[in-house]
């Protein structure tokens, strides 16, 4: 008890400036991707419309990701709204973190929400986090260089075709890469992409027993075709390149073909930021025959953590960043190819962004995607990308830098297969499964 | 008596010292010049060095982003505040070690340096929940204080080895004289120790606002420091070399400015009794 | 001189500082050993009863322990090796008489003042990176393929990092330890025409002891638990998790707080034994 008077007596010295935090002020953690910090720059309007101020606390991915997850898991209560993703939604939700986002407004209709993310941010039928953007992946491809190469893009190709075309569209005298992919380490990044590619070879994380499944030929079938198209035809260094360093290198003109997030179609449309604006085309994310294609499903969204005192405020601020009117105001001053994607059904009825070149191939990347039934064969998790249970990120983190490691010639596939398989094996006992 | 040495030969040891400097210096040189370019001068092929047109449109855009002065404020006053508090804690502590000696003062001074051990990621549960018990989450206060206390075995040691340095025949003359132990450390030890005390108070509060663990993780609005400001700037979407660049020279300017204007006293604080 | 009074006045004295930092030792400590006893795994509930030592032995027993040792002792002696040689040769250098010194000391130092994360990112993107990286450019001029720094030669590109970081400190300890030297000793030694080796052997580098063990101390107690170099720059990739980071990725990524604790545990039987074994050459260096 005297520690704690003592220490806030020194906190009061340095604390003259800061007073309590505000009633009408909500503190919102989010990723600073470019959709979110577009929201930031409109929050005036919110401010104006309901008296209500916002504080953003901006952080990159991987900084925003502990930080929340260790104010949530301890109730520290720093924040009234999180920018949480698919993964977390319903772990969080099933531990009776979140606020359960019901008895929203008629307006805000929440039927609206496209029903693959409306399920996503559920648990057992309760939403618990509103999708402020959803995204698929899809290949994004330059016309002029296929044209170049004599080839035709089907709209669901096989990993095979992509496999030739890119090799046929390399030409590493004009730095030109057939094929950019991720290869970087972290679940949310290369981890991602290789286990959503996986699922187009029939591989699965863990079978029904939860058995890891890196023993299995199907991984080293993907992992093995994987390594031998990126380096005939993918980028040097192609270990360390996620998301982020494949945009710059499309829109720099230096990629072929590039099977990645929905999300990024719009970046290489732009013209301003991309050389090549005028010569992307879409397809979707390519299979091998086996029923499943390898595309994903993900969707950043807003959750209220259980405890804030500011549940109402909270709701009032999501309803209006997820809503349509929010979508209409960003059309109206940046363009309908700018709005949030992929988070809304009546987006994609509206005759104005379906001339969007790539909208309809978002949705129907969006639509074959799903995270009940992610692979071939049965599993006991949700999810495509990922596992939805709380051991997932931290084990496919370690693994995909094991899948790094090969990538940049470090070790062999069956090294790295042998020590996912291993580490996996380990931390799922521990976990207690 | 000054060393006689040719010109010759100081023209050399100036162009290679300069090299030297200039190649240390290269990269936050790239930095601040980066900042001025376009997203696409940035990443130009071959690399753009002056022949551009300086824009400030990077500044812009980050502080229309970020409002730059309430981090900025932050920083200053953690890690001031850390420092001032680590001074006035430490200073009767490295006065008695080092006038006062007793058989375990050297081992009670490496002790406190093994505090510094602890990696601080296996305690950020535990100090995540005393911070929640006791209301300092987001408070600088609660920053204030850890940093102090991170910080305090450096700043202990550092006064330690200036005290020792001021010869004990003054202060057994100023005792002779009827001082008291308050007139003495106010009067006499203070005033001598001064460039000692200024210096170990640079270091420190560069060490302090350069720290990026705590500041981050116990911070959200009220009290995020400069580090927070970095973080949101690490890899956002699209072409942000330039972006970056502008952010990371806000980020370090006003301490790089504060270090130059003060590396005298900083040199000689940088000596931690290294020379007897 | 030392009378009874005076060390019970030295003793009150002494008394925060020594009371605050057993406090900030002792309640994270007696909390980590705590929790370290503990299946505590806040995403699963939280605290799940006591399960002895499992958390330890599953800690060492993990593939990834002893390369996370290996890789700590890699990038603390690299670091080392690399500033200590580095900052003997700058701060030789330095010494000399030569136009600008102030300007060049001020070049020098400049690193030191960049926060770990900054120039963590300004090397990984605007240096390393294989593709756009300054690094990659060079290499090109010379007609050579670039290296992917972070995973091709990841190890060395955090030693890299790290040193550049360190090196003004290290340079400038030892400078000021040169400056010291009794000029005319050395004058004496090159009138007798001692080679350069000679007097660097017998001269200075027995001057500068003393100030070694300074930058070695310090530099280890930072080094141990470098975090933000590795968390921007290779997330532990291709060999780079060290001990501190091992630990972060139990806590924060895996959410494994009982396990985590268990190898913070760990992590500071290894600073300790790192801390005495410094601490004999320093006591020793300490009271010349």
């Amino acid at each position: 008890m005297y520690l704690r008077n003592a220490l806030r007596a020194a906190t009061a010295m340095t604390l003259v400036a800061t007073a309590a935090a505000n009633a009408d002020t909500l503190t919102i953690a989010t990723v600073n991707n470019g959709d979110m910090i577009r929201m930031q720059g409109y929050t005036d309007k919110f401010t104006e419309a309901t008296g209500i101020d916002v504080e953003w606390v901006t952080l990159e991915e991987n900084v925003l990701r502990q930080r929340v997850t260790t104010d949530i898991t301890t109730k520290g209560g720093t924040f009234d709204i999180m920018t949480i993703g698919m993964y977390e939604t319903p772990i969080w939700g099933a531990n009776g973190w979140l606020v359960p986002l019901d008895g929203l407004s008629e307006e805000y209709d929440v039927g609206d929400i496209l029903p693959a993310m409306a399920g996503g941010l559920s648990h057992d039928g309760t939403l618990f986090a509103a999708p402020f953007y959803g995204e698929s992946s899809m290949i994004m491809y330059r016309t002029d260089l296929m044209e170049k190469a004599g080839m035709e893009m089907p709209d669901a190709p096989t990993w095979q075709f992509i496999k030739e075309a890119a090799a046929a569209m390399t030409d590493r005298d004009a730095e030109i890469n057939g094929i950019c992919l991720r290869g970087k380490a972290g679940w949310g990044e290369g981890g991602a992409f290789i286990t959503a590619m996986s699922n187009s070879f029939g591989a699965r994380w863990f079978d029904e027993e939860w058995k890891p499944q890196f023993d299995q030929p199907e991984w080293a079938d993907t992992l093995n075709f994987y390594v031998e198209m990126m380096n005939e035809s993918g980028p040097a260094g192609y270990a360390t390149n996620g998301f982020n360093e494949n945009l710059s290198l499309f829109q720099q003109g230096k990629c072929g073909m590039w099977i990645d997030a929905t999300v990024a179609a719009s970046f290489v449309t732009n013209p301003n930021d991309s050389t090549v604006a005028d010569h992307v085309g879409f397809a979707l994310a390519p299979d091998t025959g086996l029923g499943k294609r390898s595309n994903w499903l993900w969707a950043w969204a807003l959750a209220i953590p259980a405890g804030t005192q500011q549940e109402d405020a909270a709701k009032q601020f999501i309803e209006w960043a997820t809503s349509k009117d929010y979508i209409e105001l960003v059309a109206e001053s940046e363009g309908w190819a700018n709005v949030p994607p992929g988070a809304r059904t009546s987006l994609y009825e509206n005759p104005e962004y379906q001339k969007v070149p790539f909208s309809k191939m978002t949705l129907d990347s969006i639509l074959s995607a799903d995270p009940n039934s992610p692979t071939v064969k049965p599993v006991p998790y949700v999810g495509i990308q990922f596992a939805a249970i709380p051991e997932f990120a931290g084990i496919a983190t370690q693994v995909s830098q094991e899948f790094s490691a090969v990538y940049a010639g470090q070790q062999t596939v069956e090294e790295a297969l042998a020590k996912a398989q291993a580490f996996t094996a380990e931390e799922m006992e521990a976990a207690g499964y | 008596m000054a060393r006689t040495v040719t010109t010759q030969r100081k023209t050399l040891n100036t162009a290679l010292a300069w090299a030297v400097g200039l190649l240390i210096f290269f990269p936050i040189f790239w930095t601040i010049l980066t900042s001025f370019k376009t997203e696409a001068q940035a990443i130009a092929s071959p690399p753009i060095f002056l022949n551009f047109e300086w824009t400030l449109e990077n500044y812009a855009i980050v502080q229309e982003r970020s409002d730059y002065m309430r981090f900025l404020w932050n920083s200053v006053i953690i890690a001031g505040g850390s420092t001032v508090l680590g001074v006035i804690v430490a200073i009767p502590a490295a006065w008695a070690m080092a006038f006062v000696p007793s058989k375990r003062t050297k081992d009670i001074l490496l002790w406190m340096l093994s505090t510094k051990m602890l990696p601080a990621v296996g305690v950020l549960y535990p100090i995540y929940l005393l911070f929640i018990q006791l209301g300092l989450l987001d408070s600088r206060g609660g920053l204030v204080v850890v940093l102090m206390l991170i910080n305090l075995p450096i700043i202990v040691w550092m006064l330690y080895t200036y005290f020792r340095e001021i010869p004990g025949e003054i202060l057994e003359a100023a005792r002779m004289d009827g001082a008291t132990l308050k007139e003495e450390i106010l009067y006499i030890l203070t005033p001598m120790a001064i460039p000692g005390i200024a210096s170990t108070v640079l270091l420190n509060f560069i060490l302090a606002w350069n720290e990026a663990f705590w500041t981050l993780n116990l911070t959200a609005v009220d009290a995020a420091p400069l580090t927070a400001f970095i973080a949101s700037y690490s890899s956002p979407e699209g072409l942000f070399f330039a972006k970056l660049s502008a952010a990371s020279t806000m980020a370090i300017a006003p301490i790089l400015i504060l270090g130059w204007f003060s590396q005298k006293q900083l040199v000689r604080g940088l000596t931690f009794g290294a020379v007897k | 001189m030392a009378t009874q009074h005076s060390r019970s006045v030295a003793r009150l004295m002494m008394a925060p500082a020594v009371v605050l930092l057993l406090g900030w030792m002792l309640v994270p400590l007696t909390m980590t050993l705590y929790f370290s006893f503990k299946k505590y795994l806040p995403l699963r509930g939280g605290d799940l009863g006591w399960v002895g030592f499992d958390n330890y032995v599953r800690f060492v027993s993990s593939s990834s322990f002893w390369p996370a040792v290996q890789a700590t002792l890699v990038i603390v002696g690299g670091v080392l090796v690399i500033t200590v040689i580095l900052g003997i040769l700058l701060a030789m250098l330095l010494d000399q008489p030569m136009w600008g010194q102030g300007v060049v000391r001020i070049l020098v130092i400049a690193p030191f003042f960049v926060m770990p994360t900054v120039s963590a990112l300004v090397w990984k993107n605007m240096f390393m990176d294989p593709v756009n990286g300054l690094l990659a450019h060079l290499w090109r001029f010379f007609g050579a393929e670039p290296i992917s720094w972070l995973s091709e030669a990841s190890m060395t590109s955090i030693v890299m990092i790290v040193s550049w970081q360190w090196l003004p400190f290290a340079t400038l300890i030892l400078l000021t330890a040169i400056q010291s030297l009794d000029s005319e000793q050395l004058e004496a030694a090159e009138m007798d025409g001692a080679p350069v080796l000679k007097r660097f052997y017998h001269i200075i580098l027995p001057h500068l002891g003393r100030a070694i063990t300074i930058v070695i101390l310090i530099q280890t107690i930072f080094l141990l638990s470098i975090f933000a170099e590795i968390f921007v720059t290779t997330g532990g990739a291709f060999g780079t998790r060290t001990l501190t980071y091992m630990i972060f990725q139990r806590v924060l990524e895996s959410q494994n707080v009982g396990l985590g604790s268990a190898g913070g545990v760990y992590a500071i039987i290894l600073a300790n034994i790192v801390a005495i074994f410094l601490m004999r050459i320093v006591g020793k260096n300490l009271d010349a």
